[in-house]
């Protein structure tokens, strides 16, 4: 495991836990980005303004990110733009229909130790493992 | 007012968690799913740190009449697992192990201004639009139905 790291993911999943903690305990809220970016593709009256605050949030923390830690937009690996698109559709529509995604199940549900968050968890790991397996190992030669 | 800078403010700090973490680069994602190959237990860590934090702010929540900045709670009630739970995760699932993005380090990578990343995030909107349309195809099926407010979702 020579990309393996512990300290550094550590403390970021430590900022991701304190973010949502924040939203939970000062707004009520649960820090889902699928759930908070669908509210706002579908917008509700009054249920709007705060995700967009937060969207916003996330893209000015992406903005100091480009200056301080550039790094963190080394993707390693990118994948052609077709299987990109592929991709995209996928999480777009079946965060939707699971009702959540990494933050809103796997870390804001397990916390809460949801049955529902923690069969979706299982669930998205599982098949991840599966695409990552079926184009890593399967297919690799032909991409 | 407060509730929407304590917003903009989380979304600053989980974006920067994202980044720090190693999230916002596939390499790590797809290491971490890669089970039969180099694995990177990275996301582990991730994970562990952000429910280490979040589960102890959940025990507190529930000491607590309120959220201080708001009136009520707005949290997921439903507890039955059911067919869309499931075909939807495994769904997400394959998109996140195929593209090494999922929706929150996507919407951070924007600031990069990587073509790449602004692909992936125009099909998600597609995606989630999708199922918006498709479930207006089929109003008469409660299963499909979105719920009016955001309480009634996980995230």
């Amino acid at each position: 495991m020579h990309n393996f790291t512990p300290l550094a993911s550590l403390l970021g999943g430590i900022l991701i836990g304190l973010s949502a903690s924040a939203m939970l305990l000062l707004d009520g809220r649960i820090a889902g980005i699928s759930g908070i970016l669908g509210g706002v593709l579908k917008p509700v009256k009054g249920d709007t303004l705060w995700r967009i605050c937060f969207l916003s949030g996330l893209l000015a923390g992406g903005l100091l990110l480009k200056i301080l830690l550039p790094g963190a937009f080394d993707f390693g690996i990118i994948r052609p733009f077709p299987l990109l698109a592929i991709a995209g559709l996928l999480v777009g529509f079946g965060t939707r229909l699971g009702s959540g995604c990494t933050s809103g199940h796997g870390v804001c549900g397990i916390s809460r130790l949801s049955p529902r968050a923690l069969v979706a968890t299982a669930t998205f790991i599982f098949a991840g493992a599966l695409a990552v397996y079926l184009v890593n190992h399967l297919l690799s030669s032909s991409l | 007012m407060k509730a929407m800078l304590t917003s903009f403010v989380s979304g600053i700090v989980f974006a920067l968690g994202l980044g720090i973490s190693g999230m916002t680069r596939p390499v790590k994602v797809i290491g971490f799913l890669d089970f039969f190959g180099a694995w990177d237990a990275s996301l582990a860590c991730v994970m562990l740190g952000a429910i280490a934090v979040y589960f102890v702010a959940w025990r507190w929540s529930r000491k607590m009449p309120s959220p201080l900045l708001a009136p009520d709670f707005a949290l997921p009630k439903r507890s039955d697992v059911d067919a869309k739970l499931i075909l939807g995760a495994a769904l997400f699932g394959a998109g996140w192990g195929l593209g090494g993005f999922c929706p929150g380090p996507a919407l951070t990578s924007l600031a990069s201004g990587a073509l790449p990343v602004f692909i992936f995030v125009i099909a998600m909107g597609i995606g989630m639009y999708l199922y918006t349309w498709v479930t207006a195809l089929s109003p008469t099926s409660s299963g499909l139905a979105i719920p009016s407010t955001g309480s009634t979702q996980d995230a």
